[in-house]
């Protein structure tokens, strides 16, 4: 399901790359970069409360679908600006984690 | 639901609590971060981690947590697991990443829970 | 050269009177560094609170920032004592620790403010909402440090609302 789809579907607050509308295949969620280094999957939407701009580097070297932070979290400026460069696409939500990845969860179910 | 329930849906396995899973729970919380737990987490909902140290046991009790779902099918080591004996909390794993357990437990009615802090307070 | 800072945020007048009837007071030690043993301490004050007979929302409330403020002394500090005192008008939660002090407390207030090591970020720490936590938590917080020296705290958590 494309990105700007979920925006949309899920209310959520589409903070960088809104031009991309990449196909998210999956997601994960998780708070520690080195568990999502370790274990996303390409075209993942990521679920995370972490702000700190080294999201948008696992985003990329991942190729993940979108960041999606939870619990309103905004994203730190710096790391807004390499996401806007990177061109990747960072979504808020005002969901904690648990319900936001049980909606994206059966949201992509659903499409299948 | 009852513990029981969640378990079959995660196709979990019990580590710590066989004689708990009759107990309810209607409400769950996911987080690696535990300050967030800290922050967060209701008494009485579900702890969601990929976390396995004896912190997320002592956090669940200082917190009143119901019960600690471990997920990616991680295994808690031993002093974690004797002392969710010793507080009495139930620890299941489930081979399911953290976004498909809560994915197959909010399709199944258990919603989520955000206690707010208060935030803010008067400075002097 | 030495700087000290401290800060006080309170939600409601000091209640907490040194005349007062004491029932509780006690004294616990907390290792620097010591991961394993981390977080006993909260455990222990926890028990104590709930062996008085407390309202569980308070019980909560004093083992969470007991909890937030012992996980700062293992994470900076060299060692830390944490003084337990239950009046029948409040739990008083006082944490000094020798170590490296805060530079800024206002800067270490803020959400997401972390100066946390890798080590312990991984173990789901150091997000930067340990203060945070504790301020949001208690219905009175005193903080004060000395760069190179230490910390101290002081939580209250009132039983009987005015």
């Amino acid at each position: 399901m494309e990105t700007g789809m979920i925006a949309r579907e899920l209310n959520l607050k589409v903070m960088s790359g809104a031009d991309k509308n990449n196909n998210a295949t999956g997601g994960y969620t998780g708070d520690l970069l080195s568990d999502v280094m370790a274990n996303a999957r390409e075209g993942d939407i990521w679920i995370t409360r972490q702000v700190h701009q080294n999201i948008v580097a696992v985003a990329t070297l991942k190729d993940l679908a979108a960041i999606v932070l939870v619990n309103s979290c905004e994203p730190a400026r710096d790391t807004l600006e390499k996401a806007m460069k990177e061109n990747v696409v960072i979504m808020v939500s005002s969901q904690p984690a648990f319900e936001l990845s049980g909606r994206i969860f059966n949201l992509l179910n659903s499409s299948k | 639901m009852k513990l029981r329930e969640i378990k079959e849906i995660l196709n979990a396995e019990v580590i710590v609590g066989e004689d708990k899973l009759d107990i309810e729970v209607k409400t769950a919380f996911g987080a690696d971060l535990m300050s967030d737990v800290l922050a967060f987490a209701k008494a009485g909902s579900m702890l969601l981690t990929g976390l396995t140290n004896t912190q997320v046991v002592r956090i669940a009790n200082v917190l009143d947590i119901a019960a600690i779902i471990l997920v990616r099918g991680k295994k808690p080591p031993a002093e974690a697991i004797a002392l969710a004996k010793d507080v009495h909390i139930p620890i299941l794993t489930t081979k399911y990443i953290l976004f498909e357990t809560a994915g197959r437990l909010f399709a199944k009615g258990i919603v989520g829970c955000l206690e707010k802090v208060e935030a803010g307070s008067e400075r002097i | 050269m030495r700087k000290a800072s401290s800060a006080v945020w309170k939600k409601l007048k000091p209640e907490v009177n040194a005349s007062e009837n004491i029932l509780v007071k006690n004294s616990f030690d907390v290792d620097g560094g010591n991961f394993d043993t981390a977080g006993t301490v909260s455990t222990r004050i926890k028990s104590i609170l709930k062996e008085q007979g407390l309202p569980s929302d308070v019980v909560r409330r004093s083992a969470i920032v007991s909890y937030e403020a012992e996980i700062n002394v293992v994470s900076y500090a060299k060692r830390g004592v944490i003084n337990l005192t239950v009046t029948p008008a409040a739990v008083e939660i006082a944490v000094n620790d020798e170590g490296p002090g805060i530079p800024d407390i206002e800067k270490a207030m803020q959400q997401g403010y972390s100066t946390a090591s890798q080590q312990i970020r991984e173990m789901g720490f150091g997000a930067g909402m340990g203060l945070y936590n504790i301020k949001s938590y208690s219905d009175r917080f005193d903080i004060s440090s000395e760069v190179d020296k230490g910390t101290f705290l002081k939580m209250i958590i009132l039983i009987q609302k005015p």
